[in-house]
């Protein structure tokens, strides 16, 4: 996911900034020229992105308000289900199934019956993992940005987890705390850790702190270095503590890479996959919301498409209120902050 | 200015949110039943596609060649897929529902033929398309027929057996409650007694219905209607419950899968084993085991006799929208004639699925467990054949799980699993 944002972020902010220029310039002849160049430049990466993008989500936005295909009893031939209206959402929503004997709360067992606990399960791992990353993250960005000997070989070796597949993080892990593997040996314990709900959401947690903290400490790393040394200076002249510089300097001028991060790293946990998918197969309360939507894949596409889209609502709400709520200031400032280097 | 970015960030966010939620979903939707495409190119003759799972031990090459060298107009292309299964059936669903007739002949997991054949993608074997079945072990035939009509011809099959320690137990037991009563050779030993798959996963359903078919219950009815709220079933289930609970089965089972439960038995720390024949050769000639001299093999313990196995395997199938089927046809017999079944055996330890082969002395010689194999094949009951088999699965799975791991009653999980299995059906 933070390949696509990325690269998407930085034209994003230049194109603001050129619109800002062009209005002082005023509207003239010019302009419009510009603009048909502009757009024509554009274009390319529109028709790309309407293609790959637009097309898959208004089709699986179409495909989410027709039924599954039904089974005819006679024939035990599959037959297509036709236009279903909300019949899909309410599906999950309201976790109501089809019984034989008609409409009825979705029995355990079904993936139907998982959605909310699976969307407690997401937000409590998104919330758990960015939490500790964040924490972790500081700490190792802060250590990172002293000048010391072998600091170069640190942010390398800190970056090791980051650079590991996710697959094969997982599987690492999985051996990690297998029953006779090393997590049970080294503190000689006997802890089913894929044997029931706590010790597995405490392991897979456990999983995705190690491998994503690295990317939280250096995103940080890289608002920190962004910090000028002569406002340290003039603090430690004025007498501030550690402790006060911290606080009133460090904090808030690293806010805004701070929040950035935050917010890729909150998109990126609500949709995870492979390390629940590896180390437990979604078994004992660590089904996410992705894994809910992969195995109704194989059940039925339709009603695949339309959790997907309730999953999408779901990431899009919590990415628009950072966004509109806590990131829009911190963009604010950074911009700011990046003029103020500029001059 | 500030608020400007803002902007452009939200549309760029929701952009990405949603490119990344549904990226998953790619699928068309799907059109039902084959209509007129399984009485079209019933005669056709011409080159091919057969298409299967990662070709481990380099069984179908040499066959392809053997077949392209005498079919020169019919050549055949091996087309190989992925060594998960779940990443075959999913090539396969892409496939089958565009229509195109990429892939002739496919290689088709037992628990996958029913849901195929009743979206209308395989073409039945009957009439010009009948394929010869004599001989085959009928538990073979059973698990690819749907609704009384073949459509696909087995091609190796599969079965669970008991690998016990026979320098602790000389006989090995007959019955599950024979075997219980073994239990306190391994407890006075100390290790631990017997464990099989029970990890939640696609395993424990093969194990959970072992268990249920065993105590003379079943999963579904022909109809494909739950049928695991009885007595029997619960029986069954039961006795999975109460071992584990009494320590018979080791804490550590509910995380093991084939592998955990090989090792555990290699290191000399479990008496009883529930697993598929692949382990035979590795218990015999890992370098790590240390059970080499001291494991025999022997059938399912059951209720009174030999216990009901489930059915692994894979069959061969001819896409509906094949535009050669009389090429495709005489494929499926060639690559499930004896001749071949021989040499899928002796080159990749695949059982076959003609039964005189199991007494086959150079056979035997070669694979030791193919009698124990047999009786277990003889005793085998198919996995539910139902075309909902993913959703089955998961209701077998996540119910009897809560049932072993205690928290869920026996009967509460039984009455749970039926609602759930009835759900899955019922749209």
């Amino acid at each position: 996911m933070s390949t696509q944002l990325e690269p998407g972020a930085l034209p994003g902010r230049k194109t603001a900034r050129k619109g800002g220029e062009n209005k002082e310039v005023g509207a003239d002849r010019k302009e419009k020229t510009q603009g048909r160049a502009a757009a024509l430049l554009v274009a390319p990466t529109l028709i790309v992105l309407a293609i790959v993008i637009l097309y898959p989500v208004l089709n699986a936005i179409y495909m989410s308000f027709q039924q599954d295909e039904g089974l005819d009893p006679v024939t035990g031939s599959f037959v297509a289900g036709g236009f279903a209206g909300f019949a899909n959402y309410i599906h999950w929503l309201f976790q109501q199934c089809d019984t034989p004997a008609g409409a009825a709360s979705c029995p355990p067992g079904t993936l139907g019956a998982q959605f909310w606990s699976a969307t407690g399960v997401t937000f409590f791992f998104t919330a758990v993992t960015v939490f500790f990353e964040t924490l972790l993250g500081f700490w190792m960005a802060v250590i990172m940005a002293r000048t010391f000997r072998g600091r170069s070989v640190l942010r390398a070796a800190v970056l090791v987890p980051w650079a590991i597949p996710t697959a094969v993080t997982a599987k690492l892990w999985f051996f990690i705390f297998a029953f006779d593997g090393i997590a049970n040996t080294l503190f000689n314990t006997e802890i089913l850790w894929t044997g029931s709900q706590g010790p597995a959401q405490a392991a897979i947690i456990i999983a995705d702190v190690w491998k994503t903290t690295p990317f939280m400490a250096l995103l940080i790393l890289a608002g920190l270095q962004m910090i000028p040394a002569e406002v340290y200076e003039a603090a430690k002249v004025d007498g501030a503590s550690a402790w006060q510089r911290f606080r009133l300097i460090t904090l808030p001028l690293v806010k805004p890479a701070l929040m950035v991060a935050i917010l890729f790293r909150v998109l990126d946990a609500l949709r995870m996959y492979d390390l629940p998918a590896i180390m437990t197969g979604g078994a004992n309360g660590t089904t996410t919301l992705s894994i809910l939507v992969v195995n109704q894949i194989r059940v039925g596409f339709n009603s695949a498409a339309a959790l997907s889209t309730i999953t999408f609502l779901i990431i899009f709400i919590v990415a628009f209120i950072f966004v509109r709520f806590l990131g829009a200031n911190a963009v604010e400032s950074a911009s700011g902050g990046a003029k103020g280097k500029i001059k | 200015m500030g608020i400007k970015i803002s902007r452009m960030y939200v549309p760029m966010a929701a952009a990405a949110t949603l490119a990344l939620a549904l990226t998953a979903c790619g699928g068309g939707t799907g059109g039902g039943g084959g209509g007129g495409a399984a009485s079209e190119n019933l005669d056709s003759r011409g080159p091919i596609t057969y298409v299967q799972g990662k070709d481990n031990s380099d069984v179908i090459r040499p066959l392809v060649d053997k077949w392209n060298a005498a079919h020169p107009d019919e050549k055949v292309t091996f087309n190989e897929q992925s060594d998960k299964a779940d990443q075959q059936h999913d090539d396969l669903v892409q496939r089958f529902q565009a229509k195109n007739g990429d892939y002739d002949v496919a290689s088709v997991d037992v628990v996958w033929t029913a849901e195929f054949a009743a979206k209308g993608w395989l073409q039945p074997l009957k009439d010009k398309m009948a394929v010869d079945t004599t001989g085959f072990l009928p538990a073979t035939v059973a698990a690819a027929t749907y609704k009384d009509t073949l459509y696909a011809a087995p091609q190796t099959s599969d079965g669970g057996i008991l690998y016990y320690r026979k320098d602790l137990v000389p006989t090995p037991p007959k019955t599950w409650d024979e075997m219980m009563g073994m239990c306190p050779i391994a407890k006075a030993k100390g290790i631990d007694c017997y464990a099989g798959q029970m990890a939640q996963y696609e395993g424990l359903t093969v194990n959970v219905a072992e268990a249920i078919n065993t105590a003379g219950g079943t999963v579904v009815d022909k109809d494909g209607k739950a049928t695991v709220d009885t007595a029997d079933a619960k029986a069954g289930l039961n006795n999975l419950v109460q071992a584990y609970k009494d320590g018979n089965i080791p804490k550590q089972a509910v995380t093991y899968q084939e592998e955990q439960g090989r090792a555990s038995f290699q290191d000399g720390k479990l008496m009883f084993l529930r697993n598929w024949p692949y382990v035979y050769n590795l218990a015999k000639t890992d370098g790590s085991s240390k059970v080499k001299d001291t494991f025999g093999i022997a059938p399912l313990p059951g209720k009174t006799g030999p216990g009901a196995s489930s059915l692994g395997g894979h069959s061969l199938a001819v896409s509906v929208d094949s535009k050669h089927k009389a090429t495709a046809k005489d494929f499926v017999a060639f690559m499930t004639s004896a001749e071949t079944q021989k040499f899928y055996a002796t080159q990749g330890s695949l059982a076959p699925v003609t039964e005189s082969l199991y007494t086959d002395a150079a056979l035997v010689e070669k694979l030791p467990y193919l009698p124990v194999l047999l009786t277990s094949i003889q005793n085998a009951v198919p996995r539910p054949v139902t075309p909902f088999y993913p959703a089955v699965t998961l209701a077998i799975q996540q119910n009897s799980f809560a049932a072993i791991s205690g928290t869920k009653s026996v009967d509460q999980a039984m009455t749970d699993m039926q609602a759930a299995i009835n759900a899955a059906g019922a749209k």
